[in-house]
């Protein structure tokens, strides 16, 4: 992990500087400091000899300006390499003849700029022409989107038979449009955060495991997870994360924020379980650099690996927070996702059964995942500490869950037998489309990491890539992209520490796209250095 | 367990312990009466009514009316079960192009068609609550500071300010000339903003106003993107209450100003919208950001994914506002109906020598107590608030709360209730007025000659005897009649 090497960049406008990870007061100066300073980069890195007395004052100038910067791991968009001006970019490629506009905020700067994480890259270039069976057979597949599309007839049969009544018909159960168009508590109806406490309860597999009391309801586990790093963090100070982690995290939680996420390595050897003598180490290393950490963000099961984690590294994770005195994030949202043979086990589940020190807790949960509504936005801040409750809840007025969507879900959600039933018909289906996607891939010599969870496979596709580097990978990822046809998440998209694996969602499959995905993947793997395809099958 | 808090508060960050988020101001001490003894018409009759809310609920049972012949509209019935699947999973923050055609569409609507408005620009968020946050977001850097009139909806300190580390500067509007906008206030307030060596970045007007509910004038506009493109400030028009105008003079919007204007830079001009006001939605959370800057509309568009309206409810909404029939005849029928109760209500007020500034928009009124004050400080504001909270049992929300530079006003929201709640609020106040005119003449009586004091009682029994024939007039009630 290259702390000393500055993240490698050409003498760029800086338009192109990939900087997401610019955080937002420290470089006010952006524009024509950066002008000023990359040059003086290459000086500093000693590749001339210069005398003393410029030289102090320009690594000065440097290491102030760029200290904040270095601390970071390498940046993770390969958008640096030329084959990335290949990549359409469709409108976003406007901004690019302009310095940023001189109008919007250094903050907004940084946003508006074009995107530069492969994930949003990805994402972007599908759509307009995305695969159809029938209407579109040669548009793109998409396998970056971690979205179920598999049980949504399940839902849509159970609208068709249960709700006979118009929404805001005039009966009881504040159907009708005062209960629906007025203002209502902005953290969430009392009855659907019971009904989604029972909801989540049952995911998990027990009875009554979450209290509605301690639940604030959002527009979307996104805003979830900012308004908790909101509530849990100042800005400037850290989050230890544990890598690969979802590429979303970078800006959900760090983009309004100014909170800066501490990459905590994981490795396939492990295959890529988080273990705590990592994070502690990650812990002193900040604090040696003199930034404060507040808390663990870690997603269970995880995303893109698709692992969970123990009962016993929940307990240590619990006793290394208090420790520390830090936070617990728990992103949980695919907790009803799961497919092996084994049990998901919830951080509420290991609090519950100790007398541990709870208010340093949060679980993010979301109806996204494992109930297939990404566009409904319901997540779910589920806290042990009132304050953070207190605060969540005011802050729920800027991302409040639209009523009547509100409305519509309470009594789909409270009817305990179609959620048991969903979730498993769900599993199962997840399950099988995994094993398939699997055995595809195997039949090519592709392996995957071993996952139990979630709507992805964590592809190792480091054989097919040359260099075995992120140049390497990025060049694989256009040639699926470009060849293939076929979106796919890089892992530096993920701030894997290794090259060459890529996060492929298979839950927008059906069982028939399923070989059309790997006659694709066959042809991008053919086109690869014959070197690597003879270790292959 | 002193020690246990503090160690509790040290776990959190500054933005979850400091005071942005508001709540502590005295605009939601009334709300907290309320929230402990609402009023309910057979319940609870003695409960405190709440007119602090600015909730339009007039037009109800039009769009019940329609969502009920149109079950496919929401998705939730067997009828638009088939549209289900693709809505539910769509979470693209472009949002559904049919809801942006239809909202453009509306706004042109509401504007008289005089201007178009550019789908593509339309950005969704959490409620206008969230479009401000978030324009707070994309414009301004911490430190930096935008310019409001006064008075202004004490919302704006939150929404503006809590997150996003923006200071507001107040720009003072004054009764003298019905607390018009001038363009030596703008001036004052940006010369204090340089002295004190920070950066203005943008001006904020509510236009309807609230609490005023006056509209701007031709002028008053022109002279702000005046302003605003001399100082190459940005400019954001929260035209929330822009369907709220019932008379005359009607709302000019800036996107008319700025179609006239060509020389003005419309990188600087940005519109806030929700169907919170006008259609009486506040539950959807559907607030708007129409912006004529491309950079912004591309950051705020990345930054609605924090506060995007649920698919279900565009799809509601889009259906609704494309049935142009619909909408015109709600348009029509909910400014008539704003008017008339607008009327009755100022008019109540003015029986008892009430006065409120004169409006032509809006869910309130901006009621002028100066009078009743016990002294012309913010001091007398809050006792005589207070007094209306606990003795009068009606939640109004003091001017002071709205940053306004002078005591004495106060703003009541009418649209909220039913007529009969009307006319029991405005017993209360006709009660509370004769009262403290009763108590403060006895006051008079030592500092004035009694000839004055037979006069103003002269007058009061004038007012009250002339209206006893109106039908109208609650004064009809045997109740008040009986105590007479």
């Amino acid at each position: 992990m290259s702390q000393n090497r500055p993240p490698k960049k050409p003498l760029p406008q800086p338009e192109d500087h990939p900087t997401t990870t610019t955080s937002t007061a420290s470089s006010g100066g952006g524009g024509t400091g950066m002008r000023l300073i990359v040059p003086l980069q290459g000086i500093v890195q000693g590749r001339g000899g210069l005398i003393l007395g410029s030289l102090i004052p320009c690594a000065l100038f440097y290491f102030l300006q760029f200290y904040p910067k270095r601390r970071r791991p390498p940046s993770p968009n390969p958008t640096t390499t030329s084959s990335s001006s290949d990549l359409a970019r469709s409108a976003s490629r406007l901004n690019l003849s302009t310095r940023g506009s001189i109008h919007v905020s250094a903050r907004g700067n940084t946003i508006a700029k074009p995107e530069d994480s492969t994930y949003y890259i990805g994402l972007s270039k599908v759509r307009g022409d995305e695969y159809d069976s029938l209407e579109n057979p040669d548009g793109f597949i998409q396998l970056g989107l971690a979205e179920n599309r598999l049980s949504l007839d399940l839902i849509g049969k159970w609208i068709s038979e249960n709700l006979n009544d118009s929404m805001f018909g005039e009966g009881n159960d504040g159907l009708n449009i005062n209960g629906m168009a007025t203002y209502q508590p902005f953290d969430g109806l009392k009855e659907l955060k019971e009904a989604i406490a029972g909801f989540m309860s049952r995911v998990m597999g027990k009875t009554q495991l979450f209290d509605p009391n301690q639940m604030v309801l959002t527009s979307g586990a996104t805003s979830a997870l900012e308004i908790l790093c909101f509530c849990l963090a100042d800005q400037g100070n850290g989050l230890l994360v544990p890598t690969p982690y979802y590429p979303g995290f970078d800006r959900d939680m760090r983009w309004r924020t100014g909170v800066e996420l501490v990459p905590v390595h994981c490795r396939s050897s492990d295959n890529f379980m988080l273990s705590v003598p990592a994070l502690d180490q990650a812990y002193n290393q900040a604090r040696k650099r003199g930034q404060k950490i507040r808390g663990v963000l870690i997603s269970n099961p995880s995303n893109p690996v698709g692992n969970m984690l123990s009962k016993d590294t929940l307990y240590s994770l619990v006793d290394f927070a208090r420790e520390k005195n830090i936070h617990i994030i728990c992103d949980e949202v695919f907790a009803g996702s799961t497919y092996g043979n084994e049990e998901f086990v919830s951080m509420a589940e290991v609090l519950d059964s100790e007398d541990f020190d709870k208010d340093r807790v949060h679980i993010i949960y979301g109806l996204s995942k494992d109930l297939s509504l990404p566009g409904f936005r319901v997540g779910v801040i589920y806290s042990f500490n009132e304050n953070v409750l207190a605060a969540s809840r005011k802050l729920t007025r800027f991302s409040s869950i639209s009523v009547p969507t509100q409305r519509l879900l309470i009594p789909m959600i409270k009817d305990e037998r179609f959620t048991q039933e969903y979730i498993s018909v769900n599993r199962e289906r997840i399950r099988k489309t995994h094993a398939l996607f699997v055995e595809g891939l195997e039949k090519m010599g592709i392996e995957c990491a071993e996952s139990k969870a979630g709507l992805y496979c964590w592809v190792n596709m480091s054989r097919l890539i040359s260099p075995y580097n992120e140049k390497g990978e990025l060049e694989l990822f256009e040639k699926l992209l470009d060849i293939g046809k076929i979106n796919a998440t890089p892992g530096s998209a993920c701030h894997c520490i290794e090259p060459g694996w890529f996060r492929c969602c298979f839950t927008t499959l059906t069982e028939a796209d399923i070989p059309v995905v790997m006659e694709r993947i066959r042809k991008v793997v053919d086109t690869c250095n014959p070197f690597c395809s003879k270790h292959l099958a | 367990m002193m020690k246990g808090l503090n160690k509790q508060e040290q776990l959190l960050s500054r933005i979850a312990t400091n005071d942005g988020h508001g709540e502590n101001s005295p605009y939601f001490d009334g709300w907290k009466a309320y929230d402990s003894d609402p009023f309910h018409p057979t319940n609870n009759q003695t409960g405190v009514i709440q007119m602090g809310l600015a909730e339009n609920k007039l037009c109800f049972d039009l769009i019940q009316e329609w969502v009920t012949n149109h079950p496919t509209a929401s998705i939730c019935t067997p009828e638009g079960a088939n549209d289900f699947r693709d809505i539910a999973i769509f979470q693209d923050y472009h949002g559904l192009k049919e809801f942006r055609q239809a909202v453009a569409r509306f706004m042109e609507k509401v504007r008289g068609d005089k201007i178009s408005f550019d789908p593509d620009r339309i950005v969704m968020s959490g409620g206008a609550t969230g479009a401000h946050e978030s324009l707070a977001f994309c414009l301004a850097d911490p430190g930096d500071v935008f310019l409001v009139p006064t008075p202004y909806y004490p919302g704006f300190d939150r929404d503006l300010r809590w997150r996003t580390g923006v200071q507001l500067l107040p720009v003072v509007c004054e009764s003298s000339n019905d607390f018009r906008l001038t363009r030596e206030a703008l001036e004052t307030a940006f010369e204090e903003a340089q002295a004190a060596n920070i950066r203005v970045k943008g001006l904020l007007l509510n236009n309807p106003s609230n609490p005023l509910g006056t509209v701007m004038s031709r002028e008053t506009l022109l002279e702000a993107v005046d302003f605003i493109n001399e100082k190459n400030i940005h400019l954001i028009c929260d035209e929330i209450y822009a369907a709220t105008v019932f008379s005359q003079p009607g709302f000019i919007s800036i996107a008319e100003i700025v179609s006239e204007n060509p020389k003005c830079n419309l990188d600087l001009i940005h519109i806030v919208y929700s169907l919170s006001k006008d259609l009486g939605f506040p539950g959807f959370r559907v607030g708007i950001i129409y912006s004529y800057n491309d950079a912004v509309v591309s950051c705020a568009r990345k930054m609605s994914s924090f506060g995007l309206v649920s698919t279900q409810t565009q799809h509601l909404i889009a259906s609704m506002l494309s049935d142009d029939i619909f909408v015109e005849k709600f348009l029509a029928e909910s400014s008539d109906r704003l008017a008339k109760r607008h009327e009755i209500f100022t008019r109540g007020l003015s029986q008892v020598g009430i006065g409120s500034l004169k409006s032509s928009a809006g869910l309130y009124c901006w009621m002028d107590l100066r009078r009743m004050l016990k002294e012309a400080t913010f001091e007398g504001e809050m006792e005589l608030w207070r007094m209306i909270i606990h003795e009068v049992k009606l939640n109004v929300s003091p001017g002071s709360s709205f940053h306004c530079s002078e005591p004495g006003w106060f703003r009541v929201c009418f649209a909220n209730m039913d007529d009969e709640t009307v006319k029991i609020a405005l017993r209360r106040i006709r009660n509370f007025v004769l009262q403290s005119k009763a108590g403060s003449a006895k006051k008079l009586c030592r500092r004035r000659s009694n000839l004055e004091v037979s006069l103003s009682f002269r007058r009061l029994d004038e007012i009250m005897m002339g209206n006893m024939m109106s039908p109208h007039s609650p004064m009809s009630s045997p109740l008040v009649q009986a105590r007479n």
